[in-house]
């Protein structure tokens, strides 16, 4: 019984398949590499940075699939998750 | 015309052959008439399962060569009214036949029966281009694995591109005790990969393994967790709105059997 709480104590394995199946489908799914993402992601930071201040480290960026509105089929679709510190002085133009 | 189904997974031994059993026999259990295609040319699995092996004279490729008539390959299983096998070729290979030809075949047969359900092979070459050719809904089997998952979300990409939008998932082979306990992948983890919609869930049942023994589809079993899995997603293809099996739920067993069986409709 201890040894199975051992066990318990790091991530569960289905969390692990989990991840690492999110990891491999990006690259599956569009034939982009990390290096690629990485690009998009630093233009991204570099154009709202003019607007408002943005929490870097929590900036988020993916590849996936979602549900398109008009036809209910499914589209790959790139997320970006970009957490928003300060707004900067040009909310009112 | 008939609705034209192609049961695929992309990885192999996931349950495919099983599920077009499975699906046609409860079709045909409900009335409809049904043809399975056996669209693995030079691995035929199909006849075996349905117990129909001993009565093969000419198979698909047989038809699309001209060699026999459609009706003279179709094999009528005498233990159900309505359903028929169209084997596969086992002496040829897949390359005996091309997409046009399997469309045409497709074609004809969805114009004698309500459904036309292809088994269609593992892998993304050939076979499954011709599997697909004259399929109008796709269904999606996978296991909560991995490599599975990751067969399923390249082969819905490659039935999206080819104009078959929409798949439907089959998650076989769950496993509830290790679900439980966090160690196998639930259903909402692959929703949430995957991105399409569910059809049904099928428990790990060792029933399976008995059915597959004689040649007898799970789905004609009462007792059977599977055969119930498997009967709540034929009434799904047939339209009917079915509650999901629950596999995670807390509480006791008889409960959770209860629920297993459609009694209690808890859950969605």
């Amino acid at each position: 019984m201890d040894l199975f709480k051992w066990f318990n104590r790091s991530a569960s394995s289905k969390d692990i398949a989990k991840e690492r199946l999110k990891l491999v489908l990006i690259h599956d799914r569009a034939n982009v590499s990390p290096q690629f993402l990485e690009m998009i992601k630093g233009e991204l930071i570099k154009v709202i940075s003019d607007y408002m201040e943005i929490d870097e480290e929590g900036l988020e960026i993916k590849l996936t699939r979602t549900k398109r509105e008009i036809d209910n089929s499914t589209v790959p679709a790139l997320v970006a998750n970009i957490p928003i510190t300060r707004m900067k002085g040009h909310s009112n133009i | 015309m008939g609705e034209v189904i192609v049961v695929t997974s992309g990885k192999g031994g996931v349950g495919k052959t099983t599920t077009t059993a499975n699906i046609g026999t409860g079709l045909s259990l409900k009335g409809k008439s049904v043809v399975l295609v056996d669209a693995d040319i030079g691995l035929r699995n199909l006849d075996v399962v349905m117990g129909l092996e001993n009565r093969i004279v000419y198979d698909l490729v047989d038809v699309v060569e001209g060699v026999c008539r459609q009706r003279q390959a179709l094999i009528k299983d005498k233990r159900y009214t309505n359903l028929y096998l169209l084997p596969a070729a086992q002496t040829k290979d897949k390359n005996a036949v091309n997409p046009e030809q399997m469309q045409k075949l497709v074609g004809d047969l969805s114009e004698e029966f309500d459904y036309v359900i292809l088994d269609c092979p593992a892998g993304i070459e050939q076979g499954f281009k011709n599997a697909i050719a004259g399929a109008n809904k796709a269904i999606v089997v996978t296991t909560p694995e991995v490599s599975a998952v990751r067969d399923a979300d390249r082969i819905i990409g490659l039935l999206e591109a080819s104009g078959l939008r929409n798949p439907m998932l089959i998650i076989n082979r769950i496993k509830m005790e290790m679900v439980k306990r966090g160690d196998m992948m639930n259903i909402d983890d692959m929703i949430d990969i995957l991105a399409i919609d569910l059809l049904g869930v099928v428990p790990d049942d060792d029933m399976i393994v008995v059915s597959t023994n004689r040649g007898e589809p799970a789905i004609a079993i009462e007792q059977s967790l599977a055969g119930q899995a498997y009967r709540n997603i034929v009434r799904r293809i047939m339209g009917e709105d079915i509650p999901f099996m629950n596999f995670e739920s807390d509480d006791g067993f008889f409960k959770r059997m209860a629920r297993l069986f459609g009694l209690n409709k808890k859950k969605q």
